[in-house]
């Protein structure tokens, strides 16, 4: 047996990791390449949203490596997400690659039914180490996210370009050669020294939330490195969902409590969307407010065409970019998506803010009652 | 004076009208209808909407927009859940706060939910909340819902029947007089009666080859977005099967050999058709009707097609509509399709 999974931003690692532990041969997919995309927009269906096509291009080009048995988180809906395992499995049978499917599916009545679905990749090992083993993972994944987060600060602030982005890919690999939790520790410490070596300087730089579908948030290759690219713009970045939060929500069943919760984002948006929509669509909307209170100077929504939740949360933001008096600029990404547009509309946001930074600083000024108007027109 | 309650004409209209009518009839409301769809309706929504919504959420803002000046309050259920463990679609779930912030001119709105997600759930909550407004009695709510839920009865069973929802709704208007019908005063029962694939059917009737629509009841019955859809494939000389002649218990049984069972109820039901018409040999052709845009049709539409592709002769053909479909690319589409159905009919039967 050799299992494979799909890619989603960093959540390679966190595989890798707990089946590594768990002594079971793992394929990981290339990372998702034009390639990948052009793999799964040709077999799959036409409207189905990017995920799904980069997930079956990433299963197609796992297959050539020898990969035999899919392992997939599942769902209930009311997105489609919950559905993917089973229709691209139904795809790649009748394109002939003979792939065991595994179904990580939310336990609808007793743990039973997953804990055996869990068996079918563990083997042997038991129960003891199958926690050791998913834990070292959960805890490497907090420590990518905590480097990102430290990575959006530090990218528009270095002082050597493409020091931040260099510091990044050591780090991960730190955390990456980590087997056991006490190793991870070292790492970490070692991960801090690594960053602290990135010279940089205080600039007041924009800030930006980034919202929208969970994907598209954390798949650099489908956002077109969306964040690397504010970074080098000067734009410091913050993303509305970690890694972490979907592993805790999807693969532990949010076995993990007191995360920053989603119920902040949610509870913020019921002004303006009063129930759950799926997906993350409701944090989006809640998101932004919290941006907006936050003081961020902006917010970008990224969603894949067609994604339901995320179009119900587009046709509320303009309302909420009004009444709090924030610029929320909206992409959609599929596979026609090319770089240069993209890079014009960020330009141009970019723009729109530091010129409403720059008006904002100097009516403060006037009016002299602003300590944070009068920093801004230092900068 | 009665106060209005305006209904749009649009998205599950289709399955509980009827329902919410008598509902709120029973309570001494006005109920006012939008619609039909027109060209202006649909174009208002377009501007309404985000470009990238589907085309019946486009086509519902304009029905609400229709209303939106006319009437005293606006009936939005919040349908979450209509059955145990199932959804609709995420824009159901988001529906009316979608109305909210783009559709202006608003009179208050009835969101209410309607959520049978769990087994415990009544629906009744929901009807409870919605009689409250009207400010009536327990007692009164209680059997204004009885009323409504005998109404939902009898309109389905017309539609088992072969009626087309418009056609079962102007039926049980005009069967009970002490309903009035203005808000389907419009609306009139084509004269080639019910649609029917009925093998209760006069002879020359029951040789016409047999095509199964499967798509959205918002998609295939209405007249403008369908193109006419039905009625042109009855005028082409063939009779037409939909799901909603099926039995639930039907359609449930055929979905259930998906590997694992669906979570939208709409698409539960037309996957569970379209399988059931495969499987009986009942038809001559599958005609799936797809929006632009749709997310759960792109899932089911992918496995209903590779069912069909399975059936190897079976004429399919899918019919994806938008904001821009031409009828004559449709049509030139329809008529190859019906070629084939024709072809299949002769084929099927010696001499
Ligand atoms: S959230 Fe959007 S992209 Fe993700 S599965 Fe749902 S519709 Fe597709
Ligand atoms: S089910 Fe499809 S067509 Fe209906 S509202 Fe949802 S996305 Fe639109």
């Amino acid at each position: 047996m050799k299992v494979t999974f799909p890619h989603m931003g960093h959540i390679w690692l966190c595989v890798k990791t707990m089946l590594e532990y768990l002594g079971v041969d793992l394929v990981i997919p290339p990372p998702s390449s034009k390639r990948t995309l052009a793999l799964g927009v040709r077999y799959g269906p036409e409207f189905a949203c990017l995920p799904l096509k980069l997930n079956l291009g990433n299963f197609i080009e796992a297959s050539a490596l020898g990969a035999d048995t899919i392992l997939m988180a599942g769902g209930c809906g009311p997105c489609r997400f919950g559905y993917y395992a089973q229709v691209e499995h139904a795809i790649l049978q009748d394109l002939g690659y003979r792939y065991e499917l595994v179904v990580l599916e939310p336990p609808e009545r007793h743990v039973g039914q997953l804990l055996s679905r869990i068996k079918v990749i563990t083997g042997n090992n038991s129960w003891r180490q199958v926690y050791r083993g998913v834990k070292l993972g959960y805890q490497k994944i907090r420590a990518v996210d905590e480097l990102e987060m430290a990575i959006h600060r530090l990218r528009p602030r270095e002082t050597i370009p493409g020091s931040a982005d260099r510091a990044f890919l050591e780090a991960l690999r730190e955390i990456e050669r980590a087997s056991d939790l006490a190793e991870l520790a070292v790492a970490q410490r070692q991960v801090k020294e690594i960053l602290k070596s990135v010279p940089t300087e205080e600039r007041d730089v924009l800030r930006i939330g980034i919202v929208g579908e969970i994907f598209t948030l954390l798949e650099p290759f489908a956002n077109l490195d969306i964040e690397r690219r504010l970074g080098r713009m000067g734009v410091e970045v913050d993303r509305s969902i970690y890694l972490s939060e979907w592993v805790n929500d999807h693969m532990l069943f949010g076995l993990i409590k007191g995360l920053r919760s989603r119920r902040d984002a949610c509870r913020a948006a019921l002004p303006y969307l009063r129930h759950f929509v799926g997906g993350h669509g409701q944090e989006t909307v809640g998101s932004t407010i919290l941006y907006a209170r936050a003081g961020y100077d902006g917010v970008i929504q990224l969603l894949p065409f067609t994604c339901m939740p995320e179009i119900v949360a587009q046709s509320i933001l303009p309302v909420v970019s009004a009444d709090l008096d924030i610029p929320v600029l909206t992409l959609t990404f599929d596979e026609q998506t090319g770089e240069a547009g993209v890079v014009t509309r960020l330009e141009a946001f970019v723009d729109l803010l530091e010129r409403r930074r720059r008006g904002r600083g100097r009516v403060r000024q006037e009016g002299t009652e602003s300590k944070r108007g009068l920093r801004v027109t230092k900068a | 004076m009665s106060r209005k309650v305006g209904i749009p004409g649009a998205l599950l209209y289709y399955y509980y009208f009827p329902l919410w009518q008598a509902f709120f009839q029973a309570l001494g409301a006005e109920v006012a209808v939008s619609g039909p769809s027109t060209k202006s309706v649909l174009n208002r929504g377009v501007e309404l909407a985000v470009e990238d919504a589907c085309l019946p959420v486009k086509l519902a803002l304009g029905h609400v927009a229709e209303l939106a000046g006319k009437v005293d309050y606006l009936f939005l259920p919040r349908l979450v859940s209509v059955a145990s463990r199932e959804y609709i679609c995420p824009k159901f779930l988001g529906f009316p706060d979608m109305v909210r912030q783009t559709v202006p001119d608003l009179p208050p709105i009835i969101d209410v939910n309607v959520n049978l997600y769990r087994r415990q759930n009544k629906l009744y909550t929901a009807f409870r909340a919605a009689g409250k407004i009207f400010s009536a009695g327990e007692a009164r709510i209680f059997l204004a819902y009885r009323r409504g839920l005998a109404a939902l009865g009898k309109y389905w069973k017309l539609m088992g029947e072969g009626f087309s929802p418009e056609e079962a709704i102007n039926l049980l208007n005009r069967s009970s007089p002490r309903c009035p019908q203005p808000s389907n005063a419009a609306r009139t029962i084509p004269e080639d009666g019910p649609a029917a694939a009925s093998d209760k059917a006069p002879r020359p009737e029951r040789e016409k080859p047999v095509v199964a629509v499967i798509g959205h009841p918002y998609n295939i019955y209405d007249p403008y977005i369908s193109m006419n859809l039905l009625k042109k494939l009855r005028q082409a000389g063939v009779r037409t099967a939909t799901a909603e002649q099926l039995p639930e218990t039907v359609v449930r049984r055929e979905a259930a050999y998906l590997p694992k069972r669906l979570f939208w109820t709409l698409n539960q039901r037309m996957t569970g058709a379209a399988f059931y018409f495969l499987r009986s040999g009942r038809v001559q052709g599958l005609l799936q009707v797809t929006s632009f845009g749709c997310g759960p049709d792109s899932m089911t539409g992918e496995l209903i097609a590779r069912r069909a592709a399975g059936h190897g002769d079976m004429p399919f053909l899918n019919l994806v509509l938008d904001e821009h479909s031409g009828e004559a690319g449709v049509l030139t589409r329809l008529e190859a399709f019906l070629d084939m159905v024709r072809q299949k009919q002769e084929g099927g039967r010696p001499g």
